[in-house]
């Protein structure tokens, strides 16, 4: 088991504390394509946050290849999330003053690669894309799809062993959500590479191999999904 | 090193009015701690002129008037040295410490002759062999007055350069005077040297054997002061412990109490020279702090910048550590960015406040007043040393890791999680 939850809490303390995670227990397996479905609210991204050690849990355990994660420092963790994890968010959170190519060279910054192979890197990753000739555009000179495309350059190039994606569909029109979703199924098929989705939209659930469905800050329903019929709207298409 | 001064200058290039407004107040601090300082150097250059003419361990001692009663006379009453005092100098104990004992007399308002030449208004100084090189005389000719002199009270003459190019009308072949004879008053004396005269001075001292206008002026035993150079005395105390002695021993020569302190007076040109330097290091390091705190305002500039550009880019360095950055490459770019903005601006100050001490040298350097018929500069070489500038770029390097520290470690500690979420 690649990744595994046990009993894990989470309250956000406040004025009003808000318990968000009351224990949640799941397995994935590596290489699987998961997605996490639920209202908004629900605590998806909280729980995303948790496994990409972007945020910490109060009780029970989060393990990673038989590894406890728990009270890290701020270099180990930066070490997972810069090794072990790739991030893409809704929002694409590209560096603005950074161009296509320099975003996708980051991470490999961050882990000491020479300038000049880590550009070799990101524009050979630009071109599997298809954003070689966008290399030297800054993210506000792009589409939405150009841009996730961008960031989910920069998540692969370090080679991680999984792939943490937050609504990444959330802001992109119906074609492009299924050219995303695409992809990401592509990865994981011909790479092997464990992808966990989150997600309110049922049509981006239904990409994936495996839906979880979260509601009151606990694991509900699991639906084994491999024949990609879950959709009420069809297989192929993705409502907004 | 080369990306993160990318990093830098794209940071830079995005606020280049902020940083530049912030800048200035860095610039201008450093130059005025190398203004002050320049101007601090020249006014201390300006206390020390004339003062290397002198070797420093030398003591000048006088006679003053009693201040209290002894051996039944009165306080008040007048003690003048004499040459009995200069002998007990030359003994034991004192002789451990003192190398050569001087005095001097001068007549003044004598015109010199030569041929048909006159000079007004010039002095006789009678002085010993020793006064040389107290007084580190460098002679141009001929040679100073010397033992023989003193014991034959011969009638022989040092006169300055100055006085000696007048007498050639102009020439500088001084080795022509030597032999010569030249009238003072009405008495004749034969030249025997040339030396060099004092700088910014009138050059009316003309030196003779100490014996000779004793005879010639009929003089008693009495002298006025009694110079002498001395070893041996390193630090303030012993310095003082010998002056105590030296006056308590001519005090009870003389019938006046051992400790009465105005009795005889002591200059002493050694611990002088020593205060001296104590003031100026004073002065410099209050030059320094006055600086420094000019120069805080620009850095706490640097710093509140430094504070609003992290929280500007708080969303960015979320995305940072997101990916993977340490908490420490964070804080690199912060204080890289701090130390790049303090050294660039603290250097235009640092050139500018030498331009500055340059053009200061440049015109009050070169003015001077008129005080007792010395002209005196007002500034002597008001310009700091490269031990500054190396120093001034040590406090650039050190303000701009302080300013940036604070930011730095704001930046450091973003939660990914806060500066993500709802874009
Ligand atoms: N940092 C936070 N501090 C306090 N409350 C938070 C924080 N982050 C999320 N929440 C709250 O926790 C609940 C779950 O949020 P989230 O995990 O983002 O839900 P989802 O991604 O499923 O929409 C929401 O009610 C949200 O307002
Ligand atoms: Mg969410």
């Amino acid at each position: 088991m690649q990744i595994e939850l046990h009993n894990v809490h989470k309250t956000y303390e406040g004025a009003q504390p808000l318990h968000v995670l009351k224990g949640i227990d799941l397995s994935i397996e590596k290489g699987e394509f998961v997605s996490i479905m639920g209202a908004s609210g629900s605590g998806k991204s909280t729980l995303l946050n948790i496994l990409g050690i972007l945020d910490s849990y109060d009780e029970g355990e989060y393990i990673i290849d038989g590894r406890l994660i728990k009270g890290l420092s701020e270099r180990q963790a930066a070490g997972y999330r810069n090794r072990t994890i790739g991030f893409i968010f809704q929002s694409f959170n590209l560096i603005s003053f950074k161009t296509a190519v320099e975003n996708v060279e980051l991470p490999l910054f961050y882990q000491g690669v020479s300038r000049r192979r880590r550009h070799e890197l990101a524009m050979e990753y630009l071109d599997r894309l298809g954003l070689k000739d966008w290399a030297g555009h800054y993210p506000n000179e792009m589409s939405g799809g150009q841009k996730q495309r961008v960031a989910i350059a920069r998540a692969l190039i370090t080679h991680p062993q999984i792939i943490l994606a937050d609504e990444p569909t959330g802001a992109l029109d119906s074609k492009t959500s299924v050219e995303v979703m695409e992809l990401l199924g592509q990865l994981n098929r011909e790479e092997g590479v464990t992808i966990i989705v989150v997600t309110h939209e049922s049509g981006v659930a239904n990409c994936t191999n495996r839906i979880i469905h979260i509601k009151d800050g606990i694991i509900g329903e699991i639906e084994e999904n491999s024949r990609h019929n879950a959709s009420a709207f069809g297989t192929t298409t993705i409502m907004k | 090193m080369n990306d993160l001064f990318t990093e830098v200058w794209e940071s830079v290039r995005r606020n280049k009015l902020r940083t530049c407004l912030t800048g200035f107040a860095v610039a201008w601090g450093i130059f005025m701690i190398i203004v002050l300082l320049g101007a601090g150097n020249g006014l201390m250059g300006a206390f020390n002129q004339g003062g290397n003419e002198f070797v420093s361990n030398s003591m000048m001692i006088g006679g003053g008037s009693t201040s209290k009663p002894y051996k039944g006379l009165k306080e008040g009453r007048r003690i003048r040295l004499d040459m009995s005092d200069m002998d007990l100098m030359k003994q034991e104990p004192f002789s451990e410490n003192i190398d050569q004992v001087t005095t001097s007399h001068s007549q003044s308002g004598y015109a010199l002759t030569y041929g048909k030449t006159h000079l007004n208004n010039v002095s006789l100084n009678g002085t010993f062999p020793g006064y040389a090189d107290m007084n580190r005389i460098v002679m141009l000719a001929g040679r100073f007055i010397n033992e023989k002199d003193i014991q034959d009270k011969r009638k022989v003459i040092v006169l300055g350069h100055l006085t000696a190019k007048n007498l050639l009308k102009g020439g500088t072949d001084y080795e022509r005077l030597l032999g010569e004879q030249v009238k003072v008053g009405p008495f004749v004396f034969r030249v025997i040297g040339i030396r060099k005269a004092e700088e910014n001075r009138d050059d009316r001292d003309l030196n003779v054997p100490y014996s000779t206008i004793k005879t010639i002026f009929g003089l008693d035993n009495h002298i006025d002061d009694i110079t002498f150079t001395f070893h041996g005395l390193p630090t303030e105390e012993a310095n003082d412990a010998f002056e105590k002695e030296l006056k308590a021993a001519i005090n009870t020569a003389h019938d006046a109490a051992p400790d009465d302190a105005s009795a005889t007076w002591v200059w002493n040109r050694f611990t002088q020279n020593l205060q001296m330097e104590k003031g100026s290091k004073i002065l410099h390091t209050a030059l320094w702090i006055i600086g420094l705190f000019t120069l805080l305002g620009g850095i706490v500039g640097v710093s509140n910048i430094m504070l609003i550009t992290v929280k500007e880019r708080t969303h960015e360095f979320g995305i940072r550590k997101a990916i993977g950055a340490k908490p420490w490459s964070i804080m690199k770019l912060i204080v890289a960015e701090s130390v790049t903005i303090t050294a660039f601006f603290g250097y235009i100050g640092m050139v500018l406040g030498m331009l500055a001490c340059f053009l200061m040298d440049k015109t009050l350097g070169q003015s001077s007043m008129e005080v007792f018929g010395e002209s005196i500069r007002l500034l002597v070489n008001p310009t700091v040393g490269m031990d500054v500038a190396i120093e001034a770029t040590l406090v650039l390097i050190i303000a701009g890791t302080l300013a940036g520290m604070a930011p730095a470690r704001k930046a450091a500690k973003v939660r990914p999680i806060e500066a993500l979420r709802d874009e």
